[in-house]
C-alpha cells in the first residue's frame, strides 16, 4: 500500500495546527521579557540559560518525574487486570464493561475534582476514618493527595490501550499452555504477558508522559504544596508576574527530554523487531 | 470506494463548518461584548440596558487578570468593556491596549468619588473608571477560632498556627503573599530593598509547613466546609460566604492590608466604542450602581449610589472599612525591576 | 505440588476479581459523591446543606445550559470522528510503511501528548490571533469560534488514537492481510475488509479516549475563542458558573444529568446490538 497517502492527511494536520503554534513558542522562548512584563523580540539563549538553575530541577522536576512513574505503575497495576477481564467477556458485557471504565469521564473535570475534595478533605469521612485507624495523613495538599486524583484522571488512558492489545489475544493459547501443565500464573506471565507489550508501552506512554506536564490535579489536589514542573509552567503564563519566555523555554526543554528517552525507545524497538 | 473519499470527507466537512461560521461570525450591531470577571453584574442590569437602549449585552467571562492580560495581548479581539484590576489596567496601557475614554460621554463620571479618581495607575482616568473596590485581608470562621485574627501575626507566627496546622490558607499569588509577610515585617508591599523581599521569603517559607493550601481560587469554598479556618483573601469573597454561613468573618489586620479596584475600560480593538461609553455611563449611574452592589457585595467607587445601597451593607466595617483602617492600606504598585526579586522569592517558596 | 498449584492458581484469580472490582468501585466513589451533592440546598459544592432539588431546578431555568451542552456534543463528535480518522491512517502508514524520515515525523507526532496543555493553549491562541485569522480575513472570511475549537481538539486528540491503534497493529498478524492479496483484492479492500475489522476495538478504544480529552478541555477551548462570538462549551460555561470561586451544586446536578444520559445511550446501544445479534 502506498504509505504517504496514508500518512499526508493527518501529518499535513499536525505540521499546520502544530508545528506552527510550537514555532511560535520557540520565537516566544528566544526573546527576552522586560522587568514590566513587556516581550522583546530577539534571538537570544538568556532562558534556556536560567535553566540551569537546580531550582527548577530538583523540586519541581524532580516531583513531577517521580508521581508520573507512580502513577504509570499505579494505573498499571490497577489497569491491567481490568484490562484482561473485560477482553475476556463477550459481546455486550464487554462493550459495557469497558464503556463503565470511561463513563465516570463523561462529566467535567472540576466537578469531579469537587467530588474528590469532598472525599479527602481533612473535615471529610476518609479522613475520619483514617484517623479512627491512628491514621492523620493530610491528603489534601500532600503528594498522596496528587497521586490518587492523577491515577484516578489517567487510568482509562491505562485500561483502553491495554484493552485494545488484550483483546486481541488468543486465549486458547492460554488453555493450550495449561493442558500442557503450565500454572495459569506461568500461562499468563510467559504468553500473555509479552504479547501484550505494545498496549502496556502505548498505555505507558498515554500516562507517564501527559503527567509530566500536567498542572490543574497537582494545582487543585495539592493545593500549591507540592511543586511540580507542570505548575511551574503554567505560572509562567498564567501567574501574577508573568514570563512568557521563561516558561516556553520550560516547555520545550521538558520536550525535548521526553523526546529523547521516546527516541531511545524507538531504536531499540526497531532493533529488537529487527532480530526477532 | 478510496481513500481519496475520506479525505475529501474531511476536507468538505472543514470547510462547510468554515464556510457556515463566515455567514455568521459578523456581529451584530445591536450587541455589546463584556469580558469580565464571573457573576460581577446582576443579570437584572443587561435587561433594563436592553429595555432601555435595545442593545443586547453578551457576558464573557475571565478568571484572572493575568488571563485577560494574555488574551489582549495575543491580538484577541471582539471585546467592548473589560474590568481589569489597578495593577492590570497600568500593564494594559502600556502596551496600549486600551481605548481613550472620552470622559464627555460619561456625564456620570461626577458620581465617582473624588478618592478614586486619578490613581496610580491612570493619573487623569484617560483610559479606565474605578468600578469596584476592595482589599486584602484575613478571612475567618468566628466559631473555630479562640479569638479573632488581629493582626498578620495570626497568619505567620509559628507558635499561633500551631493549632491551626493545616487550616490556614494563603494566596497563590506572589505579590499579595509577598505583599503580606513585608506588611507584617513593618515595610510596604512594594518594597524594592533585596533584603526585606528575603526577609519576607523566609517568613513565607517558615509559614509552609502550617499551611493548608496556596490558594487564590478555592479558599471559600475550604472555609465554609469547616476545613479552613483563616484564610488570606480578598474581601468580597468573604463577603459572599458570609451570606452562607454568619460565622464566616473579614479583618484588615492592624498593619494594613491591600487596597484595589476594578476597572471600566474599553480594549483599543472593540468595534463599538460609542456604545460601550453608553454601556459605562449606565453602570454609574446611581441606582443601577447600587443594584451591583447589593447583588455583589463589594464596596463601589460610586459616592453617587451609596443611598440606594443596602445599610448592613453601607455600614460592614468588613466590606466599607472605616477611615481609620482605611489609610492603613496600600496600592500594590509596579515596582520595576524589583519584580524579578519577587519572581525568584515566589518560586523559591513553592518550589521547596 | 498440583494442589499448591491449584490454591496459588485460585488466589491470584481471586486477587484479579478483586482488584477489577476495587477499580470499578475507585472509578465510581466521586461520581457517587457527586450525585448525592447534586441534592444539596447549599450553594457552594463543599457544603451538604441537606436535600433539595433546588439545583436541577437552578439549572434548568438557565437559558445558557442547552447550547453550551450542544456545542459541547457537537466539538467532541466531529473532533472524535475526524481525528480517529487521522490517527488510525497515521497508525497504519507508521507500522505498515517504510518512510524516509520516519523518526522526525514520529517526533511530530508524538509531541501533542509531550506539550503541556497551557502551552498548547498559548501557541494555538497566537497562531489563530496571528496568523490564520488575518489570513482568513485577507480572503474575506471570518474564522468562526466552533472551526476554530474543533481544529484544536483535532490536533490534541490526533496522537491519542495513533498510539491506541498502532499498539495493536503492532503485532498484529499478517498473514490474514497477505492471504487477501493473494486472493486478489485491492490494498483498499484489504483495509476496510481485513485491516480495519481486526483493529476495530483499538480504534474504539481511542475515539473513546479523543471523546473524552475533548469533552473536558478547557484551556484549548478557552484560548480558541475570540471576543464577541459567545461560544460556550460546557467546561466553558461550568467555569463562568464558577464565578471567581465557589462552584455551585447545580454543576454536580449537570454532571449527573449528563451521566444520566450516557447511561441511557449505551444501553440502548447495547440492546441494539443484543437484537441483531439474536436475529
Amino acid at each position: 500500500m502506498n504509505a504517504r497517502i496514508l500518512l499526508w492527511p493527518g501529518f499535513a494536520w499536525l505540521v499546520l495546527f502544530f508545528a506552527v503554534p510550537l514555532g511560535i513558542i520557540l520565537l516566544i522562548s528566544l526573546a527576552h521579557r522586560a522587568p514590566d512584563g513587556m516581550i522583546h523580540w530577539g534571538i537570544s539563549a538568556e532562558n534556556y540559560l536560567r535553566l540551569l538553575d537546580p531550582l527548577y530541577w530538583a523540586g519541581p522536576f524532580g516531583n513531577s518525574l517521580v508521581l508520573a512513574a507512580l502513577t504509570t505503575i499505579v494505573s498499571l497495576l490497577l489497569g491491567y487486570p481490568v484490562a484482561y477481564a473485560i477482553a475476556r467477556r463477550s459481546g455486550p458485557v464487554k462493550n459495557l464493561l469497558l464503556f463503565l471504565v470511561i463513563l465516570p469521564f463523561f462529566t467535567n473535570f472540576l466537578v469531579r475534582i469537587y467530588a474528590w475534595f469532598i472525599l479527602l478533605r481533612p473535615e471529610g469521612w476518609i479522613a475520619w476514618l483514617l484517623r479512627a485507624l491512628g491514621l492523620d495523613l493530610g491528603l489534601l495538599g500532600s503528594p498522596l493527595g496528587v497521586l490518587i486524583g492523577l491515577v484516578y484522571g489517567y487510568l482509562p488512558f491505562m485500561i483502553l490501550p491495554l484493552y485494545a492489545t488484550v483483546e486481541r489475544l488468543d486465549f486458547s493459547l492460554v488453555e493450550a499452555a495449561q493442558d500442557l501443565g503450565a500454572s495459569r500464573w506461568q500461562s499468563f506471565w510467559r504468553i500473555i504477558f509479552p504479547l501484550s507489550r505494545p498496549g502496556v508501552i502505548a498505555g505507558a506512554v498515554l500516562v507517564f508522559i501527559p503527567v509530566l506536564g500536567e498542572f490543574i490535579t497537582p494545582k487543585l489536589l495539592g493545593g500549591g504544596k507540592v511543586p511540580m514542573f507542570g505548575v511551574l509552567i503554567e505560572e509562567k503564563f498564567l501567574g501574577r508576574v508573568p514570563d512568557w519566555p521563561l516558561g516556553a523555554a520550560m516547555a520545550l526543554v521538558l520536550m525535548s527530554l521526553v523526546l529523547l528517552v521516546l527516541a531511545r525507545y524507538f531504536h531499540q524497538l526497531k532493533e529488537s523487531r529487527w532480530v526477532g | 470506494m478510496t481513500l481519496t473519499r475520506i479525505y475529501s470527507f474531511i476536507a468538505l466537512a472543514v470547510l462547510g463548518l468554515v464556510g457556515l461560521e463566515a455567514c455568521a461570525g459578523k456581529q451584530a450591531p445591536h450587541e455589546l461584548h463584556l469580558f469580565i470577571w464571573a457573576n460581577y453584574i446582576d443579570p437584572e442590569v443587561y435587561r433594563l440596558f436592553e429595555q432601555e437602549f435595545g442593545v443586547k449585552v453578551i457576558e464573557e467571562n475571565v478568571d484572572s487578570n493575568e488571563t485577560l492580560i494574555l488574551k489582549l495581548q495575543a491580538g484577541v479581539t471582539g471585546y467592548d468593556i473589560i474590568t481589569p484590576s489597578d495593577y492590570a489596567v497600568a500593564a494594559l496601557i502600556r502596551q496600549g491596549l486600551l481605548a481613550e475614554l472620552e470622559l464627555s460621554k460619561i456625564p456620570n463620571f461626577q458620581n465617582i468619588s473624588q478618592r478614586f479618581r486619578g490613581l496610580y495607575y491612570d493619573p487623569q482616568n484617560r483610559y479606565s473608571i474605578p468600578y469596584l473596590w476592595g482589599t486584602t485581608g484575613i478571612g475567618y470562621n468566628a466559631q473555630k477560632l479562640e479569638s479573632p485574627p488581629t493582626s498578620w501575626a495570626d497568619l505567620f507566627e509559628p507558635s499561633r498556627l500551631e493549632r491551626y496546622k493545616h487550616r490556614v490558607s494563603m494566596l497563590d499569588d506572589p505579590r499579595e503573599a509577598l505583599g503580606a509577610a513585608l506588611k507584617y515585617l513593618g515595610y510596604s508591599v512594594n518594597s524594592t530593598d533585596p533584603q526585606q523581599i528575603e526577609a519576607a521569603k523566609n517568613l513565607l517559607l517558615a509559614q509552609k509547613p502550617y499551611l493548608a493550601r496556596y490558594d487564590s481560587e478555592t479558599y471559600d469554598d475550604f472555609l465554609l466546609s469547616g476545613d479552613l479556618v483563616m484564610a488570606h483573601g480578598w474581601s468580597g469573597e468573604f463577603a459572599k460566604a458570609r451570606l452562607e454561613n454568619p460565622a464566616i468573618r473579614y479583618v484588615i489586620p492592624q498593619e494594613g492590608g491591600v487596597i484595589w479596584t476594578d476597572n471600566l475600560a474599553i480594549p483599543t480593538s472593540s468595534q463599538k466604542i460609542e456604545l460601550a461609553h453608553t454601556f459605562i455611563d449606565f453602570l454609574l449611574r446611581p441606582q443601577i450602581n447600587a443594584r451591583i452592589v447589593n447583588f455583589l457585595r463589594y464596596p463601589s467607587a460610586n459616592d453617587a449610589a451609596k443611598p440606594y445601597i443596602l445599610p448592613e451593607i453601607l455600614h460592614d466595617p468588613s466590606i466599607y472599612p472605616p477611615d481609620e483602617i482605611r489609610e492603613r492600606l496600600e496600592w500594590i504598585r509596579d515596582v520595576g525591576a524589583a519584580v524579578q526579586l519577587y519572581e525568584r522569592a515566589w518560586e523559591e517558596i513553592k518550589s521547596r | 505440588m498440583g494442589r499448591l498449584r491449584r490454591w496459588a492458581d485460585r488466589i491470584i484469580e481471586s486477587l484479579l476479581v478483586l482488584d477489577t472490582l476495587l477499580v470499578y468501585i475507585f472509578l465510581y466513589l466521586p461520581i457517587g459523591v457527586l450525585v448525592l451533592y447534586s441534592f444539596s440546598a447549599s450553594r457552594y459544592a463543599l457544603v451538604w446543606g441537606g436535600f433539595s432539588l433546588d439545583p436541577y431546578r437552578r439549572l434548568f431555568a438557565d437559558p445558557e445550559i442547552a447550547p453550551a451542552l450542544l456545542n459541547s456534543v457537537v466539538v467532541a463528535a466531529v473532533s472524535t470522528a475526524i481525528a480517529t480518522i487521522l490517527g488510525t491512517l497515521l497508525a497504519l502508514a507508521f507500522e505498515r510503511a517504510r518512510l524516509r524520515l520516519q523518526g522526525s515525523v514520529e517526533a511530530l507526532v508524538y509531541l501533542p501528548i509531550v506539550i503541556p496543555e497551557i502551552v498548547m493553549a498559548v501557541g494555538l491562541l497566537l497562531f489563530f490571533a496571528q496568523v490564520l485569522r488575518p489570513f482568513f480575513s485577507a480572503l474575506g472570511l471570518t474564522l468562526g469560534p466552533m472551526p476554530a475549537v474543533l481544529l484544536g481538539h483535532v490536533t490534541f486528540s490526533i496522537s491519542y488514537v495513533m498510539v491506541v491503534v498502532r499498539a495493536r497493529l503492532r503485532d498484529l498478524d499478517r498473514s490474514l492481510e497477505e492471504a487477501a492479496f493473494d486472493l486478489g483484492a485491492t490494498s483498499w479492500q484489504v483495509l476496510r475488509r481485513v485491516t480495519l475489522p481486526l483493529l476495530a476495538p483499538a480504534i474504539l478504544s481511542g475515539a473513546l479516549l479523543a471523546f473524552t480529552l475533548s469533552l473536558d478541555d478547557f484551556y484549548v477551548t478557552y484560548f480558541s475563542t475570540t471576543g464577541g462570538s459567545g461560544f460556550k462549551t460546557l467546561p466553558l460555561y461550568l467555569y463562568a458558573l464558577q464565578g471567581r470561586a465557589a462552584i455551585p451544586p447545580q454543576m454536580n446536578a449537570l454532571a449527573t444529568l449528563m451521566l444520566l444520559a450516557s447511561v441511557t445511550l449505551i444501553a440502548l446501544a447495547l440492546l441494539i446490538q443484543r437484537r441483531t445479534r439474536r436475529a
